[in-house]
């Protein structure tokens, strides 16, 4: 497993930590008083009943929405001072894929990595790393429509792979996935955390993700949901 | 840069692989056309009077055709966030989109406004003329459509709200493309109005990607 490289270690101080965070979605206090403190090699695991908030932790987290309170700092530095170079540190894999039918895999993750600015010449290799990481090589070359929706998920994963970044948010990473996928997914995470990433994941399954820490988010469900003046 | 050349391909070669998009444009801008001097009858002096107006209105409802795509499957299948979090500034990401765009609907639009003007009976100077216009004036087809895509992201009915929000603002292009072919028949040659439009096509340039990425990020939320 490449992914994860040795990025993370490159930066040991630097944890992402939370304080008293809290979250708003529209008018609804989702979860409030929220803190953690994820160092280099940890894994946060997000339970929760629907509706919890995993999801919204998640893109907190990636910085696409802001808190409506509390502070979220990598190291010493509030993420919001440097949401670029916050950006640059994170892989997202949300709920949907984000995977176009007209595409093959290949040219997706060729897409992916430009992205990230990765040019022509440091291409060939990690695609090929990245594809053989979720076993998609024989599809490689499919239109994604033809694609099984365990197969665009895994796409999506494979993403992970393409370019290294210390900290990955995984949104149910596990669903539609079969059980050897499964296991291959447990080792790129432990891959990653083994190189030094970071890894935070919301689910439902009675997944074993070693010396994770588990954050049970009804817990900080507020007592009024439409708490008002946080 | 890589990633603002790779998004423009990629959305480029979405294009082209679902011929659809720039083959429903591009056939309701002949179809449209065609219908005016079948409905005005074959007086030439009436055609020539109308041939450059038809061809931009024309040309701007069918480029409104092909807004609503612009960020819709973006914003459906997750691919927006992933742009949000690329190394890409949002702003150069809507860039990049809008060139991809231009590319597959509003050049193809230029380059056969010669043919269809041959229907109207214009002369090879208004030809030139109205082409140049258009090659000058689509580019701020898309970049202002790309606000009102933006803007109405999510929305119940995209396309009819898209079209009474994008319509008013198409004006000043219209106003000047048209206008130029009929200065340049009036003997005052088309020069200023195309100087204009080329002005509005610059000033969208930063002013609309910087709209359309503020409403893309309302959007995300």
């Amino acid at each position: 497993m490449t992914a994860g490289g040795t990025i993370g270690a490159t930066e040991p101080g630097a944890d992402l930590a939370a304080v008293d965070l809290a979250c708003r979605r529209g008018e609804r206090l989702v979860f409030a008083g929220l803190s953690f403190r994820l160092a280099a090699g940890g894994a946060l695991v997000l339970r929760g009943a629907n509706g919890s908030g995993k999801t919204s932790l998640l893109r907190l987290l990636a910085g696409l929405i802001a808190p409506a309170a509390g502070r979220l700092t990598w190291g010493e530095t509030p993420i919001d001072d440097d949401l670029a170079g916050h950006r640059a540190r994170l892989h997202y894999v949300g709920h949907q894929d984000g995977v176009k039918p007209g595409l093959t895999p290949r040219e997706t993750l060729v897409f992916w990595a430009a992205l990230r600015g990765c040019g022509i010449r440091c291409r060939a290799s990690m695609l090929d790393a990245a594809l053989a990481a979720f076993a998609l090589e024989p599809v490689a070359d499919w239109p994604c429509r033809w694609l099984s929706a365990g197969q665009r998920r895994r796409l999506a994963l494979a993403r992970l792979s393409v370019m290294p970044a210390p900290l990955w948010l995984l949104d149910e990473p596990f669903t539609a996935l079969d059980h050897d996928n499964q296991d291959r997914l447990e080792r790129a995470i432990a891959g990653h955390r083994a190189a030094g990433g970071r890894v935070v994941l919301a689910t439902h399954l009675p997944i074993e993700i070693g010396t994770a820490v588990g954050i049970e988010l009804d817990a900080f469900a507020p007592r009024h949901s439409t708490a008002a003046g946080v | 840069m890589v990633a603002f050349i790779g998004l423009f391909r990629r959305d480029l070669r979405l294009a082209l692989r679902h011929g659809s998009d720039t083959g429903i444009v591009l056939g309701f801008f002949v179809l449209a056309i065609v219908l005016f001097p079948l409905g005005v009858g074959p007086e030439p002096a009436i055609l020539q009077r109308i041939g450059a107006g038809v061809v931009w209105v024309a040309a701007l409802l069918a480029a409104l055709l092909s807004l609503d795509r612009l960020f819709q499957t973006d914003h459906q299948d997750g691919g927006l966030e992933i742009l949000a979090l690329s190394s890409l500034p949002l702003e150069l990401a809507v860039l990049a989109k809008c060139a991809a765009h231009w590319v597959a609907t509003g050049l193809p639009l230029a380059l056969t406004s010669p043919f269809l003007a041959l229907l109207f009976d214009l002369d090879s100077g208004a030809i030139a003329v109205l082409t140049l216009s258009l090659l000058l004036g689509t580019p701020a087809l898309s970049l202002i459509g790309s606000v009102a895509a933006a803007l109405t992201l999510g929305a119940r009915r995209q396309g009819a709200l898209l079209s009474l929000i994008v319509l008013p603002l198409y004006i000043p292009p219209l106003v000047f493309g048209a206008g130029a072919v009929e200065a340049n028949a009036a003997g005052a040659g088309g020069r200023a109005h195309l100087l204009i439009l080329a002005a509005l096509s610059l000033a969208a340039l930063p002013l609309c990607p910087w709209a359309s990425a503020a409403a893309l990020r309302q959007a995300l939320e």
